[in-house]
């Protein structure tokens, strides 16, 4: 896969971006033009009918910038000014988020005009807030995933408010920008640390600097700085104080949205720091932070009557998982770690799908009680949500298990007995919230008049994609994993073009 | 398609087909009708299918039969492989044997959300032949899991009063128990690069695991077949679970998911630690024998028919163990008879526990009285599988019981006086109950008019009560396959073994 490229341009030419730089951010490139291009047709269009068209426009741009991805990966290597890398480990995430994007459109399509919430702006944001995420992937300069990162925050910041006439929707909105930006804030004080310690941005600069030297006290302020920032955006504990409020304002498909994709985006940023530069003295941040996220999102979940709430303790919860692996080997660990991100999206995903799909006007119904006797109203519906939420817990033949497979085999293999075995305990714990909604579902009979409206065809739709990668990944991983390996692979230790290597290219040209 | 050809499918065949029927019914319209006769079709297929295992299985043979190993996953090494010998043979055909008589006692009995209920049923067959046909831990694990979810569905969906906590109290209590096994299994792989039952059972001895790592790993499978079994003290869920359940989920939870625990020890507990099942043979031996009294006393006590017969597997199961961990060849041989015999009239004492639920809706003893002279045939069936049950020479129960007991004596002749007890105990319990339900005068009138048995009654109760009594005429027929595979589990054993047949 990762050929060396004939010649890198960025570097013959410095600063000047050549044709191949813009191949290497051409999925950004694709989104954002479709973006623009919503915002500008917006007004152009009535407001009434406008939702409709606006919205397959965003979704034929989350389809090209798939495509622009695939594109993107047949020229693996450096661009701009070595600010971005694009290998399986960008192409990975790329499609990742992407996906993820173009579900979510499929889903917000029916609960924007069951809401009655007006759709321009809605679908630019996601595709701009898809742009941030995506750079975050592929850039390998603090200064740029900095960058990358506002992006996709300020979108999601956005986003969160979209219901408007909601108070709590406000409410979410404010308390994720302020707590956000006071995040990103610690990541960029993190960032100018590296850089006064290490004399540079560039990931790989620092990685060779750290490597040379001994590292400096500053380093492992600048690690834990920047933890800081990265765990507020993946919602770990300590830092996840703000998430279930922010889900339970939040329209439910913008949830389902924060809770994968920026979250994968910014585990991969994490996997860069941690990983790539091989950050000291992060073992015991992670072991700590990964063991109360998982206690603490549990144990949250298990007392909660709201079902957005609830799912979002759970996100607490897997974000702890996950953030187990990076405890582990790098290699096995990045990759059980790449797995884990793909699982958790499609499954919550689709579980956010069917939870807005019940919400109906004004998400009246998000309640426990509200799934009573489910499975007797729309059985198929109550049969797609069980799945998920069985791959949520972890059981066979579902995604979500071989996730917390390959993540508790990786902290296994590095000798972590006692992180494996909080672990393993959480997800017994986490089995019985899910299974509570499960019971709500088909055990109990409905004590009120909850009306189920039809599936539409897009609802539809991204409910067969969500289930359909849900069930693949927990039968046959082989492909995503063995992905995720090579990325993890290049990730850890890079092959692309080095300087040294090019220049005796050049010299043999 | 020649055997060999046939031979290396049948049991992906075997296991699958249930499954797929369950995928077809869930696309069915909801006929209840077509729905009943399509899964009692399937599931007699699956019977069918499953006689060719007995048939063509060669009895004298060591090893596993109708293997097939292929790559499944690469990372982890995860392979496809199935294969059975004497001990899973049998219970898979329990299992498909049970499965028809489940479908049609529920014929009746289930009228709400019937196509619910049969894709379930079919699903919970496919996870538990599943169960013992696997030879990759992996592939048994996730077969084990899978029986959970339609089993808490069934007891959750379909039971009686108390439901919903039965449902979660089931699945929490094996949940959390598998989970010890899980990270056992994880821990095996990451010494040993395989899930490979065969591979592991033939390197384990190779890699240096400590003492007390392998006490752990013991345990991790042991808690996790011990809370299925139940083995006193881990057996609170049980009774519940079979009180709420529907007949047809107390059948299949007695008659086979108890017995993924106790195969669970033969297999993976006996045969990937010898050493440390001997070392801890003691104290489960004495769980054992607690769980055989302790289950039949409490038995004795049990105002709730359903209970009686909940905590009568207690006890039975507690011979099972017993037999189990006593190393000889005789007590191996008789525990696998006693889960194929526990099996079989157990399953029917359900099945005709609910049959009279239907008729009053209700369980408790002291509701019935004299029900001989209303309901003959009933009251008849009945004796049968009581005798059967209590283990009456010719009949099933003895054969199992009577090796077990060998066997125990053969190891340690207190064990044997014990168990022995248990033999009396399930004699007074159960024959007490018959007497309360069926002697005497009819205590209230309306048991006057209670219906016989019907025609769907009687093909599912007299299949059992056939199978029981050929059991206990004719046990070579069974133990003839199971005492090769019995013998090969029991050679890391340096013990005088004593051939109890085929002589």
């Amino acid at each position: 896969m990762t050929q060396l490229m004939p010649i890198s341009a960025s570097l013959v030419v410095p600063g000047i971006p050549q044709g191949l730089d813009y191949v290497r951010l051409l999925p950004e490139i694709v989104l954002s033009i479709f973006g623009i291009a919503i915002m500008l047709l917006d007004p152009l269009l009535d407001d009434e009918t406008s939702q409709k068209p606006l919205g397959f426009i965003a979704l034929i741009g989350t389809l090209a910038a798939l495509a622009s991805t695939w594109y993107m990966g047949t020229a693996p290597g450096y661009g701009f000014s070595r600010m971005v890398l694009v290998n399986d480990f960008s192409v990975f995430f790329h499609y990742l988020v992407i996906a993820i994007s173009a579900v979510i459109i499929l889903i917000s399509y029916e609960y924007m005009s069951v809401q009655h919430i007006r759709a321009g702006e809605y679908y630019g944001l996601i595709l701009f807030g898809t742009v941030g995420m995506g750079l975050m992937t592929s850039s390998v300069d603090l200064v740029l995933i900095f960058i990358a990162l506002e992006i996709s925050s300020i979108a999601s910041y956005i986003l969160a408010g979209f219901r408007r006439r909601v108070a709590a929707s406000s409410e979410s909105s404010l308390k994720y920008f302020l707590l956000g930006s006071f995040a990103t804030a610690f990541f960029l004080y993190g960032v100018a640390m590296m850089f006064g310690a290490t004399g540079s941005t560039n990931i790989e600069a620092i990685s060779q600097s750290l490597q040379s030297s001994p590292a400096h006290l500053l380093v492992y302020v600048a690690v834990a700085l920047m933890f800081v920032g990265i765990g507020f955006k993946v919602a770990v504990a300590p830092f996840h104080i703000w998430t279930p409020d922010v889900y339970e304002g939040a329209p439910a498909p913008i949830v389902g949205f924060m809770s994968t994709g920026p979250k994968a985006a910014a585990f991969a940023v994490l996997l860069r720091i941690i990983f790539a530069i091989n950050a000291p003295g992060r073992f015991w941040i992670i072991w700590v932070s990964a063991a109360l996220s998982m206690t603490l999102g549990n144990v949250g979940a298990l007392v909660q009557s709201n079902v957005k709430r609830l799912l979002a303790y759970s996100s607490i919860a897997h974000a702890g998982y996950l953030l187990m692996a990076f405890a582990a080997a790098p290699e096995i660990g990045a990759s059980a770690a790449m797995f884990y991100t793909a699982a958790y999206a499609a499954m919550n995903v689709g579980a956010f799908a069917v939870v807005s799909h019940f919400a109906s006007s004004g998400e009246r119904y998000v309640t426990l009680e509200d799934y009573e006797g489910l499975g007797r109203r729309s059985p198929l519906l109550a049969a797609i949500l069980t799945i998920f939420l069985l791959s949520l817990i972890g059981i066979p033949m579902t995604g979500g298990f071989f996730a917390k497979f390959y993540v508790f085999s990786a902290t296994l293999k590095a000798n972590l007995i006692g992180l494996t075995i909080i672990g393993v305990i959480n997800s017994a714990i986490g089995s019985y919230y899910y299974l509570r909604i499960i019971v709500m579902m088909y055990m109990r009979e409905a004590r009120k008049e909850v009306p189920v409206t039809p599936v539409p065809f897009s609802l539809g739709f991204a409910l067969v994609i969500t289930l359909v990668a849900t069930i693949y990944l927990g039968i046959l991983p082989n492909r995503v994993l063995q992905y995720a390996q090579q990325s993890a692979q290049v990730l850890v230790s890079p092959t692309a073009p080095t300087t040294p290597e090019l220049a005796t290219r050049q010299a043999l040209f | 398609m020649s055997t060999d050809n046939f031979s290396s499918v049948i049991l992906t065949l075997v296991t699958f087909l249930p499954l797929a029927g369950g995928l077809l019914l869930f696309l069915f319209p909801r006929r209840d009708r077509d729905v009943r006769i399509f899964s009692l079709v399937i599931s007699l297929l699956t019977f069918i299918l499953s006689l060719h295992l007995p048939v063509y299985f060669h009895r004298g043979a060591d090893g596993f039969q109708y293997e097939i190993n292929k790559q499944w996953i690469t990372t982890p090494n995860i392979h496809y492989h199935m294969g059975i010998d004497g001990i899973s043979l049998w219970l898979i055909v329990l299992t498909t044997f049970l499965t028809p008589l489940c479908v049609l006692i529920s014929w009746k009995s289930i009228h709400e959300r019937v196509k619910e209920f049969f894709i379930l049923l079919l699903v919970l067959e496919t996870a538990l032949i599943g169960v013992f046909v696997s030879l990759d831990l992996f592939l048994f694990y996730f077969f084990w899991e899978a029986t959970l979810i339609p089993m808490a569905l069934l007891i959750g969906m379909f039971g009686h009063e108390r439901k919903i906590y039965a449902a979660v109290k089931f699945f929490l209590y094996t949940m959390v128990a598998s989970v010890f096994m899980l990270a056992a299994i994880l821990w095996l792989y990451a010494k040993t690069g395989s899930f490979d039952f065969v591979y592991i059972r033939d390197h384990i001895g190779s890699i240096t695991v400590s003492p007390a790592a392998s006490f752990w790993l013991f345990l991790g499978f042991f808690i996790a077949f011990a809370v299925k079994v139940p083995l006193f003290p881990f057996h609170t869920w049980l009774p519940d679970a079979h009180v709420e359940a529907p007949t047809a989920g107390s059948v299949l939870l007695a008659g086979v998911l108890l017995k993924m625990g106790t195969y669970g020890m033969l297999r993976f507990n006996l045969a990937l630690f010898p050493e440390q099942s001997r070392h801890n043979a003691p104290w489960i031996i004495a769980l054992a024998l607690i769980g055989i009294v302790y289950g039949a006393l409490v038995a004795m006590v049990q105002p709730n028919m359903k209970k009686l017969i909940a905590y009568s597997s207690v006890s039975h199961l507690g011979f099972v163990v017993l037999g189990i961990f006593s190393f000889t060849q005789a007590g191996l041989n008789g525990a696998m008879f006693v889960m194929l015999a526990h099996g079989v009239s157990t399953g029917a004492l359900f099945m005709l526990a609910g049959i009279l639920h239907e008729r009053r809706h209700t369980y408790e003893i002291t509701e019935f009285g004299g029900l001989a002279s209303p309901t003959p045939v009933y009251a008849a069936s009945f004796l049968f599988i009581v005798l059967a049950s209590v283990g009456l020479p010719l009949l099933n129960g003895f054969v199992g019981e009577f090796l077990v007991l060998t066997g125990a004596f053969q190891a340690r002749p207190i064990y044997g006086i014990i168990a022995a007890t248990g033999v009396i105990w399930s004699a007074c319990y159960l024959l007490w109950m018959y007497q309360r339900v069926f002697f005497g005068k009819v205590t209230h009138t309306v048991n006057n008019s209670l219906p016989d048995l019907t025609g769907f009654e009687i093909a599912s109760v007299w299949p059992c009560a056939a199978a029981a009594l050929v059991m206990g005429v004719a046990p070579i027929l069974w133990l003839s396959a199971i005492d090769p595979a019995v013998h090969g589990a029991l050679v890391p054993f340096a013990q005088i073994v004593s051939k109890v047949v085929g002589q």
